[in-house]
């Protein structure tokens, strides 16, 4: 069980690389959906199926999808020569994320990580009801009026996109 | 049962790399990429907490950061596709207009 995690979060980590590094931006794109299966899959061991299935579906799926076809469509003939023209910007840059990464680790430290008290879920409720079972009740009865705005979110999105993208009439 | 610290140390890097990602690279759409990494490394951190406090909270909090990941996704890509139309490059030093 802790050896296949270690193996999903090697290569998770290795996709974002892949991001970071890359020439190619399909290719970034490409190592990007790997990073979100593995991700998937680390949900898999955390009993979140249902999160780990609407990753894999709307993540991995959908959006990258979309980047790639916008990759396509946008194939700019100078893709990778815009190098950093400033190099300092990218000992600031590392310096930084360096930073953000120490303070966010820090947080982390297992003996002053303070949780407060227990949920009502434990794993034998979510094992019983079935996790995708206990995200649906909780979505229509606590969660009704997030759900309700997320769903006109989602339309204004469209609308909006369509807007956004199409060509204006001379 | 794997350790918690684990899970979030492994959000934590991949945060940092989506960080290191909108730092570094000038293609506008690496730099989006980069954003979902981010949205993700922290979607990993909520269940992680999920589980280990037992709640459900955390999964539903998913759940709309994911609709909301999307929205944001067919936005941005259509403002990338208008602006890509105007001046013809996806490096993102030369969407400048704004600039003062």
């Amino acid at each position: 069980m802790l050896i296949i995690f270690y193996i999903f979060a090697a290569l998770s980590v290795l996709g974002g690389l892949g991001v970071l590094l890359l020439r190619n931006p399909i290719h970034c794109a490409l190592s990007l959906v790997g990073t979100f299966f593995c991700l998937g899959a680390i949900y898999v061991m955390l009993n979140a199926e249902f999160v780990a299935v609407i990753q894999v579906l709307v993540y991995a799926g959908a959006i990258m999808v979309l980047f790639l076809f916008v990759l396509m469509l946008l194939s700019s003939k100078d893709s990778e020569k815009y190098a950093n023209k400033w190099p300092i910007g990218k000992i600031l840059a590392g310096l930084l994320s360096l930073g953000i990464f120490v303070q966010i680790a820090s947080l982390f430290n297992a003996s002053e990580l303070q949780l407060g008290p227990k949920g009502e879920y434990p794993l034998e409720v979510v094992e019983e009801v079935g996790s995708i079972a206990l995200i649906g009740r909780l979505l229509f009865t606590d969660y009704i009026l997030a759900f309700e705005i997320i769903a006109i979110l989602l339309l204004v999105a469209v609308i909006g996109a369509v807007v956004i993208a199409k060509r204006r009439f001379q | 049962m794997i350790p918690i610290e684990h899970i979030l140390l492994l959000s934590a890097v991949l945060f940092t790399l989506g960080v290191l990602g909108v730092m570094l690279r000038r293609n506008v759409i690496i730099i989006f990429m980069s954003i979902e990494l981010m949205l993700n490394a922290v979607n990993l951190s909520f269940v992680t907490f999920a589980r280990s406090m037992d709640s459900m909270t955390g999964v539903i909090f998913i759940f709309f950061i994911i609709v909301v990941a999307a929205a944001e996704a067919v936005v941005g890509l259509s403002i990338i596709l208008s602006i890509f139309r105007t001046r013809k490059t996806l490096n993102i030093d030369e969407f400048n207009i704004l600039k003062w």
